[in-house]
């Protein structure tokens, strides 16, 4: 078990949350967040502890099994993309009021420059906004590592412990030095009732029991060895979590350096620094979160730059260039880019059944020049994209049903909603739901793929439930039509969406087709287990 | 001793598994590595990259700086010249000739052969007809790393074959067979 392994930063935590004493992972799929939860569904030593890891509807209903599974005791993970913080943020907020009782590590990956996204959001706020401890890792080693400090120092604290993570260490691989397992905890569920029951009274008394724990946290980051502080001459420099490679990686000789892995923003560091310095530079991948921390503890008179500034780009992820050039290095003579180059965005599938969809959905929507189509967030955004510039919007999980409703109470007609199945189930139930309540006039589009399918093809919460799924939500069953999305049906599947746009009330279509990458993998186990 | 190398082609067609290759070799060695990847939305037949480092001293940065790749593999010549600005002054071009054609504006293919012939160190084959031909067809992306090895003084030939007979392994002594033997054709440089 003990020895060296190639792992990717995502599989690291992964290993390392195991290796902790994990009892459950909860999560719903997102980039770059994925292959934690995946490493830990293949694991042996998570099938051997029974280490619970299916697939959740939504990061919502992820957090708060969690939360279930740290009130009975055991050590729980959750994990997700960054903007799924936001779809957890109530149950993430209040878990802080409540506190923890095993160990809650809820690990956010943060997408720079958005590779996969539709935002940079810094998931380092969230931790500040819930006041809670959030630790940062560097490289993969720190990924592994410090999986177990955040469950005893949420156990310690009795508080969740947020990791944020960012795509370029999600993703990237390295080797890492494995330790031997610790062992799960035991079932001893919390009998605490009023911290737990956060009506007004107890929920004021928690809330001023967390604000007294902050000089806590604080002392425990000041003194942390994740936070490391080297002193030289002249320029100062902050390095939080994957920054600090960019740095070392063009260290400029005998500069100050303190390395940040663990907030709240250690205070006493960041003085022992700026006496020490001339003026501090502040690298950080993400937003300019510890920069304005530093502006504040340090006062206006005191030399602070960094992303807001501009001597770093506000947007777009770190690299060695940027970094290099925010210390004035001198730049190297570079090759000009190529001449004969074209961009290559990616694109739905051949053979794809969202294909078939777009194309029928195109050819009716020709004929209605007042049409919107609201999209929504999956492989089927690419519809976006030509050939088939099929869609008006993409904004975030569910909001294609909403919007569309939103737009429809407006005036807009036809107003369509195009939705993937996944995406149905994590945020799109409730959006029906109001739009059969108002007898909206839209015309819902529930793309099924029978899998999760832009994040490589993980379960979908809802599979062969759809139907079963709209009727109870109300849709009538005369405007509720399942479909198979290929050439031979065009007609069909034309027809019945044209008739749906004239039906001034909610009407849902179901093309359901298997999704192309799932299928071929299938048939490659298949043919493998022959 | 170090080497960056900027691994690029379309989704798809199997640059991950010659990092994996090189990065078993490299682990086996005692090297040390970084290898970032990419995942997501990229992989449906769009470019892909993956910056992969190899050094006898720690590493610290995941990506490679500009100017400071040492050899640019590609499975696709039009996806090679997309990381030019990354080649270093002494670094090598390895890539596959055959343009792989999947959207309307795919520059003029003589116009892109020629900037390809252009550049000081650039080593081209038609990788998919090489495999093909030896009854490998799902080994190209061997071809190429077997004329990579050419370029590679941080590892040996010998060194990637035992990676190769390492990852392939259990897929079964075929598929090992075809991988080495499509290996040898790229590091011959038979055409």
């Amino acid at each position: 078990m003990t020895g060296k392994k190639l792992l990717l930063g995502d599989e690291a935590v992964a290993l390392g949350a195991l290796h902790a004493g994990l009892s459950g992972v909860y999560a719903y799929p997102g980039t770059p967040s994925t292959e934690i939860t995946e490493f830990i569904q293949l694991n042996p030593l998570a099938r051997e502890r029974g280490v619970r890891s299916r697939w959740c509807t939504n990061e919502k209903t992820a957090m708060e099994a969690a939360l279930g599974m740290s009130y009975a005791g055991k050590r729980a993970l959750v994990c997700m993309k960054h903007v799924g913080m936001n779809v957890c943020a109530d149950a993430f907020v209040n878990a802080g009021v409540t506190g923890v009782k095993g160990g809650l590590v809820v690990v956010a990956a943060d997408d720079p420059s958005m590779h996969s996204s539709q935002n940079e959001q810094d998931s380092r706020f969230y931790g500040k906004f819930a006041l809670v401890p959030v630790l940062e890792p560097s490289n993969q080693q720190e990924c592994y590592d410090i999986m177990a400090d955040a469950f005893r120092l949420s156990e310690e604290l009795r508080l969740p412990v947020l990791v944020r993570m960012v795509t370029r260490l999600a993703h990237s691989r390295a080797a890492v030095e494995i330790g031997e397992p610790l062992p799960q905890n035991g079932l001893d569920p919390d009998s605490e009732r009023t911290r737990w029951v956060l009506l007004p009274g107890n929920a004021k008394r928690q809330y001023a029991a967390l604000v007294e724990k902050q000089p806590e946290l604080l002392r425990r980051s000041e003194t942390s060895s994740r936070n490391s502080l080297k002193l030289g001459m002249g320029l100062g420099v902050i390095a939080c979590g994957i920054a600090y490679n960019y740095v070392r990686e063009v260290l400029p000789e005998g500069v100050s350096l303190l390395k940040i892995s663990q907030y709240p923003l250690p205070e006493r560091l960041v003085k022992e620094l700026a006496a020490a310095s001339d003026e501090i530079l502040v690298v950080e991948d993400g937003q300019p979160f510890a920069e304005e921390q530093v502006k504040a503890i340090l006062g206006a008179g005191y030399p602070v730059s960094g992303r807001l500034t501009g001597r770093l780009p506000r947007t777009g992820e770190l690299n060695p260039d940027n970094v290099a050039r925010a210390f004035g290095l001198p730049e190297k003579p570079v090759h000009a880019p190529a001449l004969n180059l074209a961009p290559r965005p990616p694109q739905l599938c051949q053979g794809c059944g969202h294909r078939d969809v777009y194309t029928a959905l195109n050819k009716v929507i020709a004929e209605y020049p007042e049409a919107r189509v609201f999209g929504d967030i999956g492989c089927y955004t690419l519809g976006a994209l030509p050939p088939f510039r099929a869609i008006d919007t993409c904004v975030d999980m569910g909001a294609s049903i909403t919007m569309a409703k939103g737009a429809a109470d407006a005036g807009v007609h036809p107003a369509v909603a195009v939705i993937g199945d996944s995406t149905f189930t994590h945020s799109g139930m409730t959006s029906l739901l109001d739009a059969v309540n108002d007898n909206a006039a839209i015309t819902v589009i529930l793309s099924d793929n029978l899998t999760t399918a832009m994040t490589g093809g993980q379960d979908s919460a809802g599979t062969h439930k759809y139907e079963a799924i709209c009727l109870a939500l109300g849709v009538e069953r005369e405007h509720l039509h399942v479909v198979v999305p290929i050439s031979q049906n065009m007609e069909e599947i034309t027809r019945i969406i044209r008739e749906e746009i004239e039906y001034k009330g909610v009407s849902v279509i179901i093309p359901q087709r298997e999704c192309m990458q799932t299928l071929a993998r299938r048939n490659r186990q298949k043919k493998a287990a022959q | 001793m170090k080497t960056d190398i900027k691994l690029a082609g379309v989704g798809g067609q199997g640059i991950l598994s010659i990092a994996t290759v090189i990065g078993q070799a490299a682990t086996a060695t005692g090297l040390c590595l970084k290898q970032a990847e990419v995942h997501g939305m990229s992989q449906r037949g769009g470019d892909v990259q993956s910056d992969l480092r190899l050094s006898t001293e720690a590493i610290f940065s995941d990506q490679i700086p500009l100017g400071g790749a040492d050899l640019i593999l590609s499975m696709e010549p039009m996806e090679a010249l997309r990381y030019l600005p990354y080649l270093g002054p002494e670094g090598a071009v390895v890539t596959s000739s055959r343009p792989f054609v999947n959207i309307p504006n795919y520059p003029d293919e003589s116009a892109l052969q020629q900037e390809l012939d252009a550049l000081p160190r650039v080593t081209k084959m038609d990788i998919e007809a090489v495999a093909k031909s030896l009854q490998a067809p799902r080994s190209a992306n061997m071809v190429l790393l077997g004329m990579a090895a050419r370029h590679l003084d941080i590892l040996s030939a010998e060194d990637l074959r035992e990676a190769i007979r390492t990852i392939f392994g259990r897929k079964g002594e075929q598929v090992v067979a075809d991988n080495l033997k499509a290996f040898d054709a790229g590091y011959e440089g038979i055409q």
